[in-house]
């Protein structure tokens, strides 16, 4: 443990040891708080790129980054401690690059896995303070209940689209945590995701600042187990930016990880041992819903339908994905129709509607479906089976991207 | 005499996807007929904001409740730490739900 700063410390973080009125501690006592602390983040993306960026160059002693995902081109808008030029560098690499080049006195640690039941233990139990910054609600419970178990404060952050949210979990051991206000995880199709629904980066990234705002609260003992409050801070960018302060309930008593009067709670064991699953507990969306003879590869759909298509091809393209990600890249062919796999439902078996669409659509058509990575075609296929009764229908697997990538490479991806 | 009462009420976190992509509706509600949170979630806000019901409820609602994932605020106050669906609407409330979200 440190007791002292160098003198390049002293002027590296003279500019925010002045600022008063944080903390009676003598600023150089504060500053050691944050020297002496070691924090991890599991993720590398869109809000630890800007937490960590501030929590190193506030001075963190020890920073541990959990991540296995590799830096792609669609992450740099948002992702901002990567470069282009780190594009297929490991991200928790490409993290200690970015913090040893801002602040070398950072300790960073690297953890190149995905948090499981198996590692969570090993890795939290190396620090004091868990910074929550992925994108599932498996991960989040398998975090909460692990932080529990060990004692740890998890600072919790999320967001998508234009909005995110933060709070802070299990604080000191008395606060509530994750399970006490999620009880029971949301149903599979209500989770939304940054691939899946967008996100604007200066949104998650002002998330991830005020991730990193509150870090510091907790490692300089601003708060402290007397003024401390369970809340949840809601952030909106548009069209009017605010931020709001929820007041949340304080643990439940009943709760399976931190209740006190809770039966059969959670335990190490029951977590390491899988006892607990997480993917099962959470569940996922069931896309599997088409036979193998009701699919298509897309090298298939190239040779047997789009290579030498004609005039006289009747066969019917459609393509489900959302009329917005449609306009950003497609076949550019009028052979295409882009009906919304959402629409597609709400018609309902109503011909008129689908002809509507497709005026020569009828059930002997021969009808290929695709969408985004093929998940939605599949249930796009069963509706134009089931609902409309067109036995001809086919599914491309992997979808439109899977095209791109093994097909043609000249279309763009997004 | 009808009894009115002014409600704000808001939908966060994407939910407004399910309220006609509107995030407030300033509301004027009978409250002889709408006195609880209970009320106004089943007989106002199912009835008159949810857009097709027929697909929608079911991210709303479920086990006649609101669905698990939403968090429901009364006057930016946990509604656990209200009366929660029992809650007894006041003048100019402002009814929060926001959906959990998840990305990162």
């Amino acid at each position: 443990m440190s007791t002292s700063l160098t003198n390049e410390e002293v002027s590296r973080y003279g500019r925010q040891m002045i600022v008063q009125g944080l903390s009676s501690n003598h600023p150089i006592d504060q500053q050691l708080l944050l020297k002496n602390s070691k924090i991890v983040l599991i993720g590398a993306g869109g809000l630890s790129s800007p937490c960590l960026a501030y929590l190193a160059g506030a001075g963190v002693g020890t920073i541990g980054i959990i991540d296995d995902d590799v830096v792609e081109n669609s992450n740099l808008h948002r992702q901002i401690i990567h470069s282009t030029s780190k594009r297929g560098m490991l991200k928790c690499d490409s993290a200690k690059k970015f913090v040893n080049d801002l602040n070398p006195n950072v300790e960073v640690k690297t953890f190149p896995v995905r948090l499981t039941n198996y590692n969570a233990f090993e890795i939290f139990a190396q620090f004091d303070v868990i910074l929550d910054c992925t994108d599932t609600p498996i991960t989040r419970y398998l975090s909460s209940d692990v932080a529990v178990l060990l004692g740890k404060t998890l600072i919790s952050a999320s967001g998508v689209n234009t909005e995110g949210q933060l709070t802070v979990l299990n604080f000191e051991n008395i606060g509530p945590c994750y399970r006490c206000f999620h009880p029971k995880p949301p149903p599979p199709h209500a989770v939304s995701s940054c691939s899946a629904n967008g996100v604007i980066g200066a949104c998650i990234g002002l998330v991830g600042v005020m991730q990193a705002v509150e870090t510091l609260k907790v490692l300089q003992k601003i708060y402290n187990k007397d003024n401390f409050e369970p809340f949840m801070l809601q952030y909106s960018g548009f069209m009017d930016q605010s931020l709001r302060r929820f007041k949340m309930r304080g643990r439940r008593d009943d709760c399976i990880s931190c209740g006190k009067k809770a039966e059969n709670k959670i335990t190490k064991a029951m977590i390491e041992d899988g006892e607990i699953n997480y993917f099962e507990f959470c569940g996922s969306k069931d896309y599997n819903v088409v036979a193998d003879e009701e699919r298509i590869t897309v090298n298939e759909f190239e040779a047997k339908y789009w290579k030498n298509r004609n005039y006289n091809d009747k066969t019917i393209y459609i393509d489900v994905r959302p009329a917005h990600h449609y306009s950003i890249s497609n076949f550019n062919n009028e052979k295409f129709h882009n009906i919304p796999l959402a629409d597609l439902k709400s018609y309902k078996s109503d011909w008129n509607k689908l002809r509507a669409e497709i005026p020569d659509v009828d059930k002997s058509s021969e009808v290929v479906v695709f969408c985004r990575h093929g998940n939605e075609s599949r249930l796009a296929t069963r509706v134009l089976k089931d609902d409309f009764g067109i036995k001809n229908t086919k599914d491309v697997i992997g979808g439109f991207f899977k095209y791109i990538d093994d097909v043609d490479k000249s279309i763009p991806k997004y | 005499m009808t009894n009115n009462i002014k409600l704000l009420i808001e939908f966060l976190g994407g939910l407004d996807s399910i309220f006609d992509n509107k995030r407030t509706y300033s509301v004027e509600v009978d409250n002889d007929k709408i006195k609880t949170l209970k009320d106004l979630i089943f007989d106002y806000i199912v009835k008159e904001l949810l857009v097709k019901p027929e697909d929608n409820y079911s991210i709303y609602i479920q086990d006649e409740t609101i669905r698990p994932g939403i968090l429901t605020l009364i006057n930016d106050v946990d509604w656990e730490l209200e009366e929660e669906l029992d809650y007894v609407l006041q003048n100019r409330d402002v009814i929060s739900f926001t959906s959990t979200l998840h990305g990162g």
